[in-house]
């Protein structure tokens, strides 16, 4: 087993059927899909199983210098893995939920699906720095034909917003990428993890970085391809994007800004959190006005985020592992709430909220499942939600109550969004006749939503099992983070005590100063004991 | 050195002329029945000739100079040869049913080519500045007759003449250049030139360690003249109307061999010739790289005519090798080989492709709204299509990516990180007009106006140079990157 190269397999089985399909036909290329995607998360399954926690930090390393400048080099740690295996288990579920609502050029479609799932795993496994570009890069083109061949009314709008807005982001990754590689004499992303360059240097190149994720991420003010790309796309398009390229953003931050530019990071924190804080504010007011569903899911996507970003530059474990638990929770509940969506407009064909309502009279089932996915993007204790933004909250309130205080409103906002959302559709009498005509899951969409159900209840009741594999490799980055740590309000302070002895007591002068030495000296060890937690 | 030796070593060019020649009472005698067998031996000479000179690429002997340093054989010119003439021979392979449909097929048009493609030759091997102008002259009047080849089309004919008047000037203004270079530095010879250029020894043609000014006109007009050649900002103005205008296999040439040979012409005086004065054209060349990337990209955006819409792309691409050529560094020169390379293979499929448009009546079909809905109707097509623009726009994981990255690397080493940023940044307004074409083919409703029925020949090259754009190109970066370092360090050794 050790020496299988199940990296490489995992990038050349979607590789290999993206190009049968091309030659297929339809109910061919959605056979081969289907059978592609399940052997990709069979794969991904025996990955899991054989990464060792506790082990060395990178596993599965392959490395073949086949390119000039720059090589194959395939390798996860923790961190990735847990995102690979988002990925390769919502790919199986999009192929599923694509099965009847796409009807034209179905062979194109799975190959271009198909091809995504090879460039988002080649994300998450490339050890090369401008391997990780090219698969970075590249899944724009996918997405793009994604987006503009089977979107909705504005598609061709919103393809070239989504092409030319992180086009123009990720070019200036790689000029600052060039200058790294010039710098440090490797692409090894594992070295240049541990390279202290410059702070003068580190801030340019943070910026270029964060110029290419924060339009991935995506946050305020650069998220506006977000919700136009989202309502376009259909509903398998809208998960991909929602469930896994948005954590491409997230991945960047956590594999390149922060362990790589740790100053520059701790000297742009307060630009994030600002960023972050209008974000999750204005973007969870705006999706509450939303009269079209998927923009309103896309709109809570971005304010997700913004928690993701809060909890990346907390600069302490919790945060970390709380941004991780966030981003693999809302890959799973936006995905979801994306499916849920899909399944009532296959019927009705419109995302408008105004047309639908009672549903959970002659939908049922759906009712149920969608509550469960709107209380999980709402946080409730048991629901995958819950936990990260409950360690993102925790983490960030170490370094900045203010920051924690306004980033928590948006959980308030979130319950009044989501549960707005849920009232008007699923509550209420049956206004329109159709809706109240719709029936209720069939087979195939329970088979696509419970797993991602049981997923979401399993995260929420016992979050250890997607905690474990990345905690070394988060306590690894807190480590390297500990030379930058930005100094937070919470630490416990040595209280002034109170010099001046009461006045006309006489044993003050002697007893008094003895007294106050050892409060100065137990004063000092609770801040102390403070700062090491 | 012997007649015998400097006849060796430009054996290539032997080749072509003897061939010419004897090929040309052929085309007398034979008259335009004998087209297409001239054609085809003429496709055979040009592939015999690149495999003369492909031994020189890997390095060859120590001086490679022929004819008392009127030309060299090193390889540099190696390597911009074999791009030439495969250039040159695949533009030939797709010529013959598109003229004979025109009915404008003759029995010169091969050879010209040929003569095209010796002067060419020349160009690239030239280290003297007569042997330069016979070059450029050579390829040049060859050019002037191509483009206005179907003379019973009013666009072609004012092609040819658009074409001839603004070649005349810029020859003038190269020539001007060169009396004064010179004039300046007492020699028409590179190396002496450079030598006369050395300011830190005490060159001819510098006083106290600066150059003087005449030189430094020489140098600038030079420059400019051979600016019109590569079609550089500001003087391109006559690109978008030839491509436009010249029968598209001639367009097909003249987007990919004499670009090879100017640019290369350009590199050799640049960096050979005016290489102890690079800060005297540095920014000469800055400027020319970013207002061509600039313009190129703004220009393309409104065009409905994919060969126009080609010809600005072509200098927008030109822009960015350009970039290359400022850093003037060795990695620089090989970067840019590397992009000159992977562009002549985008720009032969990018027009095997436009060939292929073709309406029902057989009618070349121009315009890229009539393209709509080709994914359908003809999904290879459309799909060797999207991959030439995406490549075009530079978007990995096609190969097209590689020509820039290699050239944006050789600037961030250099230190030219605000010449490298603004370029890169200047490249996604080009990625704009690519994503139009590939919009117009699968995002839009079905025209119907290109009809069925391929020729083998477009189908080939067309097949081939999708495989090599294809992420497998990537597979021969490493001998590509070598063969081009190795070319360029000719140039910088004097």
């Amino acid at each position: 087993m050790s020496n299988f190269p199940i990296l490489s397999a995992m990038l050349a089985v979607p590789m290999a059927a993206s190009l049968v399909c091309l030659l297929a036909d339809a109910q061919r290329a959605r056979l081969i899909a289907l059978g592609a995607t399940l052997v990709d998360f069979a794969l991904g399954l025996l990955l899991w199983q054989g990464y060792q926690i506790g082990g060395s930090q990178w596993q599965f390393v392959e490395k073949a210098p086949l390119f000039a400048g720059f090589q194959w080099a395939l390798g996860i740690d923790g961190i990735a893995l847990v995102l690979i295996e988002l990925s390769v288990f919502l790919m199986p579920l999009c192929i599923l939920a694509s099965w009847d609502a796409i009807e034209k050029r179905v062979s194109e479609y799975m190959a271009a699906f198909l091809l995504m799932e090879t460039l988002m795993i080649g994300v998450f496994t490339a050890q090369d720095l401008f391997l990780f570009y090219i698969m970075f890069e590249a899944g724009l083109i996918p997405m793009y034909l994604i987006i503009g061949i089977w979107g909705g009314v504005d598609r061709i709008y919103a393809s070239y917003k989504f092409f030319l807005y992180t086009l123009l982001g990720s070019v200036l990754m790689l000029i600052a990428m060039l200058w790294m590689v010039n710098f440090a004499g490797t692409t090894d992303i594992p070295t240049l993890m541990h390279t202290d360059f410059p702070v003068a240097a580190q801030r340019w190149l943070w910026l270029a970085f964060f110029a290419s994720f924060a339009v991935k991420m995506p946050m305020w003010p650069v998220h506006t391809w977000l919700p136009d790309a989202h309502v376009q796309a259909p509903t398998a398009g809208s998960v991909i994007l929602a469930g896994v390229l948005l954590k491409m953003g997230g991945y960047g931050f956590i594999r390149f800004s922060l362990p790589m530019f740790p100053e520059a990071s701790a000297q742009f924190a307060p630009l994030v959190f600002a960023l972050s804080m209008v974000a999750v504010v204005y973007t969870s007011l705006v999706a509450l006005v939303q009269h079209d569903m998927k923009k309103l899911i896309a709109y809570s996507s971005v304010a997700h985020m913004a928690i993701v970003t809060v909890g990346l530059f907390a600069f302490n474990r919790q945060g970390l592992e709380g941004a991780m638990v966030v981003m693999l929770s809302h890959g799973l509940v936006s995905g979801a709430l994306f499916l849920c969506v899909g399944v009532i407009y296959d019927r009705l064909h419109t995302r408008e909220i105004d047309r639908y309502g009672g549903l959970s009279i002659n939908m049922p089932k759906y009712a149920l499942l969608f509550m469960l996915f709107t209380m999980a993007s709402v946080g409730l204790p048991g629901t995958s939600g819950f936990v990260g933004e409950f360690l993102s909250m925790l983490g960030i309130y170490q370094l900045s109550s203010w920051v924690a205080l306004v980033s928590g409103t948006g959980i308030i906002l979130g319950a009044a969004y989501m549960l707005y959302l849920y009232r008007r559709v699923a509550f209420g009498a049956q206004k329109h006749a159709d809706a109240a005509a719709m029936p209720d899951l069939s087979t195939r969409e329970i088979v696509i939503l419970a797993p991602i159900a049981a997923a979401v209840l399993w995260m929420g009741v016992y979050p250890e099992s997607f905690i474990a594999p990345f905690r070394a490799d988060i306590a690894a980055l807190d480590a390297r983070l500990a030379q930058a740590k930005p100094r937070g309000d919470a630490a416990l302070t040595p209280g002034t005590p109170n010099r001046a002895a009461p006045a006309g007591e006489a044993h003050a002068a002697l007893g008094g100063a003895a007294t106050i030495k050892q409060k100065v000296a137990l004063a000092s060890e609770v801040a102390a004991a403070g700062r090491a937690r | 050195m012997s007649w015998a030796l400097s006849l060796r070593l430009m054996a290539a060019e032997d080749v072509l002329s003897i061939s010419g020649l004897v090929l040309l009472m052929f085309a007398a005698w034979g008259g335009d029945r004998a087209t297409r067998a001239i054609n085809w031996v003429a496709v055979l000479t040009l592939l015999g000739a690149a495999a003369l000179v492909a031994p020189t690429m890997a390095g060859g002997a120590a001086d490679m100079s022929a004819f008392y340093g009127q030309y060299s054989g090193d390889a540099f010119s190696a390597f911009a040869k074999i791009l030439i003439y495969l250039g040159a021979a695949a533009a030939l392979v797709m010529t013959p049913s598109f003229l004979e449909r025109m009915g404008a097929a003759r029995a010169e048009y091969p050879l010209l080519v040929l003569f095209a493609a010796l002067g060419m030759g020349l160009m690239v091997s030239a280290t003297n500045l007569l042997t330069l102008y016979i070059g450029l002259e050579m390829n040049s009047l060859a050019a002037y007759v191509l483009a206005s080849f179907a003379r019973s089309d009013e666009r072609s004919a004012e092609a040819g003449l658009k074409y001839f008047v603004l070649g005349a000037l810029a020859s003038g203004i190269l020539l001007f250049g060169m009396s004064l270079v010179y004039g300046f530095t007492g020699s028409l010879d590179f190396g002496a030139i450079r030598t006369a250029l050395d300011g830190a020894h005490g060159g001819a043609a510098t006083v106290d360690g600066v150059l003087s000014q005449g030189a430094l006109f020489g140098i600038v007009f030079m420059l400019a003249g051979l600016a019109f050649k590569i079609s550089a900002v500001p003087f391109h103005m006559w690109t978008p109307d030839v491509y436009e205008g010249a029968p598209t296999p001639v367009t097909t040439l003249f987007a990919t061999a004499p670009k090879v040979a100017a640019l290369g012409l350009t590199m050799r005086v640049a960096l050979f010739a005016f290489g102890t004065q690079v800060h005297a054209w540095q920014q000469v060349m800055i400027f020319l790289s970013l207002a061509s990337i600039v313009v190129g990209a703004l220009g393309a955006i409104g065009q409905d005519n994919i060969k126009r819409l080609m010809a600005y792309s072509s200098i927008n691409n030109v822009g960015f090798m350009l970039i290359g050529l400022a850093v003037a560094t060795p990695a620089g020169a090989s970067a840019m080989l590397v992009y000159l390379a992977i562009y002549v293979v985008m720009s032969l499929g990018g027009f095997a492709a436009v060939l292929m448009l073709r309406d029902q009546d057989g009618a070349a079909v121009e315009s890229i709204a009539a393209l709509g809905g080709l994914s359908r109707s003809r999904p290879g097509l459309a799909g060797a299509l999207a991959m030439i623009m995406f490549s075009l726009a530079g978007i990995p994981p096609l190969f097209g990516f590689w020509g820039k990255f290699v050239v944006f690397q050789a600037a961030v080493q250099a230190g030219m990180l605000p010449l490298a940023t603004i370029g890169i940044a200047a490249s996604v307004i080009g990625a704009f007009y690519y994503l139009k074409v590939v919009k117009v083919m699968y995002f839009d409703e079905a025209t119907g106006v290109v009809a069925n029925g391929n020729e083998l020949s477009h189908g080939v090259i067309l097949t081939v140079s999708a495989v090599v754009l294809s992420p497998l190109g990537y597979l021969a970066t490493g001998w590509l990157g070598n063969l081009a370092a190795t070319a360029a360090a000719s140039l910088f050794h004097s």
